[in-house]
């Protein structure tokens, strides 16, 4: 019989009491409190459901190919190449990720695009670019160019060899950044309810209005079950898909990019700078309207009713730091549970951890009540918000560093444990150096997504803390110019921040990543 | 085994004890995020002053998720009182028997048509939902401000107004109660596929009504659905100092909306949990009330500040339903107008 190896327990035992206690218990507990009381004989409703269940389905598929679609040639530029201003053109693509629903929202309204499929589509793939460009991109910075190389000294044309040899090596990405855009769009609420008109209705909005306007909790868990069995089929068919395409192949390290010549310049130059302008024309509307009267220096004054708009920045950092500190840890924690495991228990594990992300706010802050009032209270606690934060953010870093960890071969494992290795230095010395960069990647995504957050936290009881967006939608639910334009200014300043942060994140360089 | 008893058996007392003790130190207060949002450390500093009492606020998501979070949390509640259930989520509140009843000494000193008949819940403020104007836009097209509801069922205006959502906005769910309580059932149908034919906007919520689509702040319509209260927030909020407010109130087709705090059942401390109530009753509290959340005091001994004597106007006759009759037909109108509006 193997020893028990302890360290293995604890590391694996930590993010799964983290999920089971924070995300599985809630919801298990608010969906048998809801079903319980569920009558059955919907009167007619299934109609009208199933309406709703089929726009969700089709919206999230078209939104998630859309925004592959846009993505792709920022992403090969600033993955393929070298270039004055490549990082800064990655951290702003960022910037959209985290803006409040609300200012994009009232953005594209006054830009007239509202009321229409057109325009929450436009609304989905300007949100979750970022996904793509940072997840896809970050693996193939690192395909070893060699293998490109061939194909083209033997013949193919670019087209071939990128169909051919570059794109099958990229579906581990591409499958993570499609499953984690999917799911961002099936659970959509903010854009459908603003900029859909009341034709359009998502599972997620339909959640809100049975459980929070009609008080009908059964058919709210009802429907919260559906979206949940939506989410749960494609995490499964995501994870199979993975399995079979895992490709363990040489990665390089990323230094060497080209400079782009020739052809090539043209392309990198129109991808990135048409790719940024299209995502700024929202964004200028925003600070175009920011600009009246004295939004700006409003900001400092301590307002007669919200304090001093300014100092929900430092809220809003307190809770980001703490966030991400929580989600990375967790997250490398269950990323080497998942690949050092195999089989049903770790591929069960990793989709119970992606879960957070196509979960219902409502079902999630409604479970937080029910469920953690005891032994220790913690429902309205500061906690709670961090918590939540890293609830949605662990996807992105067990995103970011799976992938990685699983293109270590196993041979190189192997030899230093031959050569007398003990499993954590094993660890220490091969997956961390390799794994801290991909991690770095997660934790830029937990940062923003925890600077961002608005939905979920909307639904917890919660002390009385004005995060950024809490600041922004309070002025922007009271009238007055000078609101209104504090509101937009803050959401610049959210903009701006979130630019300097993720561009001091991917500048920090952890060792050097081996060739290997 | 013995000796893990007899801790059990202390700490069970030392938690009896706790329990009733007359004085806590503090309160928790659950409101809605927009009353958590403007409550400051001066908001309750003359309550804790005078009774040693601090305290904390609890923001618990607009006023439907917070009746929720009451009721799914009542064996164990999350707070000592509740504020922000207005009349249009009363019935729910009582329902669920989420409160205990206390009755305020100061009751005397609010009018009657804010007292409820029950003693669940204690009335605190008082808000009209009502149709806003841009002054400007009226005044350059040459057009009469309307001053009945029906005078909106010529396409001139209802082509101009914009409404909020009733499934998903409080104003708009107000104003909708406000045609039914001017036309009644057979008559408030009609009025709406009026102002569908003529062309009215309908919004998911008021900051999109108010800052995407009100003429002041770049939209097309010089009428949206908002508060009486918001041209004297124009004045307070404005970006350059101003005299007058760029905005009115029609005052047709108002609705009052009152909003109620209650001792939630459950409380350790429900005593000093009503003398906090009683505190938000009192003239001092209130009359901090309309420049921090732009609602009006019911307490008729407080006054109001200037800002909101010289720049709106009280509707006379506002709407108003009662809580059970909201309560029992409520999904069913809002049914009925998605029929006409989206049908």
């Amino acid at each position: 019989m193997r020893p028990i190896r302890w360290g293995h327990v604890l590391v694996a035992a930590v993010p799964v009491l983290f999920i089971g206690y924070f995300f599985l218990y809630p919801l298990i507990r608010i969906l048998t409190l809801g079903l319980s009381e569920l009558n059955i004989g919907f009167d007619g409703v299934e109609a009208r459901l199933f309406h709703i269940g089929w726009f969700t389905l089709w919206q999230a598929v078209l939104s998630t190919v859309l925004t592959m679609v846009a993505a792709a040639p920022m992403t090969w530029a600033v993955s393929q190449f070298e270039f004055r201003g490549r990082k800064l053109a990655t951290a702003l693509v960022t910037v959209p990720f985290v803006l409040p629903t609300v200012v994009v929202g009232a953005a594209f309204v006054a830009l007239g695009w509202r009321n229409s499929v057109g325009a929450i589509l436009v609304a989905h793939i300007f949100f979750n670019i970022a996904v793509v460009v940072r997840t896809v991109g970050a693996l193939w910075s690192r395909l070893d160019p060699d293998l490109h190389d061939a194909g083209r000294v033997l013949g193919a044309s670019e087209w071939k060899v990128f169909r051919t040899i570059t794109l099958p090596l990229l579906r581990p990405a591409i499958a993570a950044a499609s499953a984690i855009v999917f799911l961002f769009t099936f659970t959509s609420f903010g854009v459908v309810l603003i900029l859909g008109g009341f034709r359009y209705a998502t599972l997620e909005v339909e959640i809100y209005r049975q459980a929070v306007t009609l008080f009908d909790l059964p058919l709210a868990a009802a429907l919260a079950v559906v979206q949940l069995v939506g989410v749960t089929a494609t995490l499964y068919a995501y994870s199979r898909y993975q399995e079979r395409h895992t490709s363990t192949w040489a990665l390089r390290a990323e230094a060497n990019r080209p400079k782009p010549g020739g052809r090539a310049r043209f392309l990198v130059g129109a991808s990135v700078i048409g790719t940024l302008i299209a995502l700024a024309i929202p964004v200028v509307v925003m600070v175009a309207r920011s600009l009246r009267g004295v939004a700006y220096a409003g900001l400092f004054r301590d307002d007669p009713v919200v304090g001093a708009p300014i100092a929900s920045i430092g809220n809003s950092l307190r809770f980001a730091v703490i966030a991400s500190v929580i989600a990375v840890l967790i997250g490398v924690m269950a990323s080497s549970v998942i690949t050092g495991g195999g089989g049903a228990m770790s591929r069960w594990f990793d989709l119970t951890l992606m879960l957070p992300l196509g979960t219902s706010a409502v079902t999630i802050g409604f479970g937080f009540i029910v469920a953690l009032g005891e032994p220790v209270d913690l429902r309205a606690s500061f906690w709670l918000i961090p918590i939540a934060h890293a609830l949605v953010a662990i996807p992105f870093v067990v995103r970011s560093t799976v992938p990685t960890l699983r293109s270590i071969p196993a041979e190189t494992r192997e030899a230093a444990r031959v050569l007398g290795a003990s499993p954590s230095r094993v660890w220490r010395e091969i997956d961390l150096p390799i794994v801290a960069r991909a991690a770095l990647v997660g934790a830029a995504f937990a940062f923003v997504i925890s600077l961002g957050e608005f939905g979920a936290t909307s639904f917890i009881a919660r002390p009385n803390t004005a995060t950024m967006p809490v600041m922004i939608v309070r002025l922007l639910s009271r009238p007055g110019s000078a609101s209104f334009a504090m509101a937009l200014a803050l959401a610049v300043i959210l903009a701006g921040m979130t630019a300097v942060i993720v561009l001091w994140i991917d500048r920090l360089q952890f060792g050097e990543i081996g060739t290997f | 085994m013995r000796k893990s008893l007899t801790v059990a058996v202390l700490v069970a007392v030392a938690a009896c004890g706790a329990e009733e003790a007359e004085t806590p130190d503090s309160l928790r207060l659950m409101a809605h995020d927009s009353f958590a949002g403007s409550v400051s450390e001066e908001t309750f500093a003359d309550f804790t002053e005078n009774t040693g009492i601090g305290v904390e606020m609890i923001a618990a998501g607009d006023a439907g998720s917070m009746v929720n979070q009451a009721a799914l949390s009542k064996d164990n509640p999350l707070a000592d009182v509740m504020f922000g259930v207005d009349d249009t989520f009363l019935s729910r509140a009582i329902d669920e028997e989420i409160f205990v009843g206390h009755r305020s000494g100061l009751l005397g000193q609010v009018d009657e048509q804010f007292v409820p008949d029950t003693d669940l819940v204690t009335p605190i403020d008082y808000g009209d939902v009502c149709i806003n104007y841009d002054k400007s836009w009226f005044a350059e097209a040459g057009m009469a401000v309307p001053t009945e509801l029906d005078q909106l069922r010529d396409p001139a205006l209802a082509g101009v107004l914009t409404v909020e959502h009733p499934a998903t906005s409080s104003p708009g769910l107000a104003f909708l109660l406000a045609t039914i309580d001017e036309y009644g059932e057979d008559g408030w149908l009609e009025f709406w596929s009026d102002l569908k034919a003529g062309g009215v906007g309908v919004v998911p919520d008021w900051d999109t009504a108010y800052y995407s689509d009100f003429t002041p702040y770049g939209g097309d319509s010089p009428m949206v659905v908002s508060y009486a209260s918001s041209p004297p927030a124009e004045v307070v909020f404005a970006s350059e100092p101003i005299d007058e407010a760029p905005t009115g109130v029609v005052e047709a087709g108002c609705y009052r909306q009152v909003e109620y705090a209650g001792v939630l059942a459950g409380s350790d401390y429900p005593q000093a949990a009503g003398e906090l109530i009683d505190f938000m009753l009192s003239v001092e509290f209130q009359e901090t009330v309309p420049l921090t959340w732009f609602v009006f005091p019911v307490n008729g001994g407080a006054q109001l500040p200037p800002e909101f004597v010289e720049h709106t106007t009280i509707p006379a006759d506002p709407a108003r339903l009662d809580p059970a009759t909201i309560a029992e037909n409520r999904d069913r109108w809002i049914d009925e107008w998605v029929g006409v509006m989206e049908g």
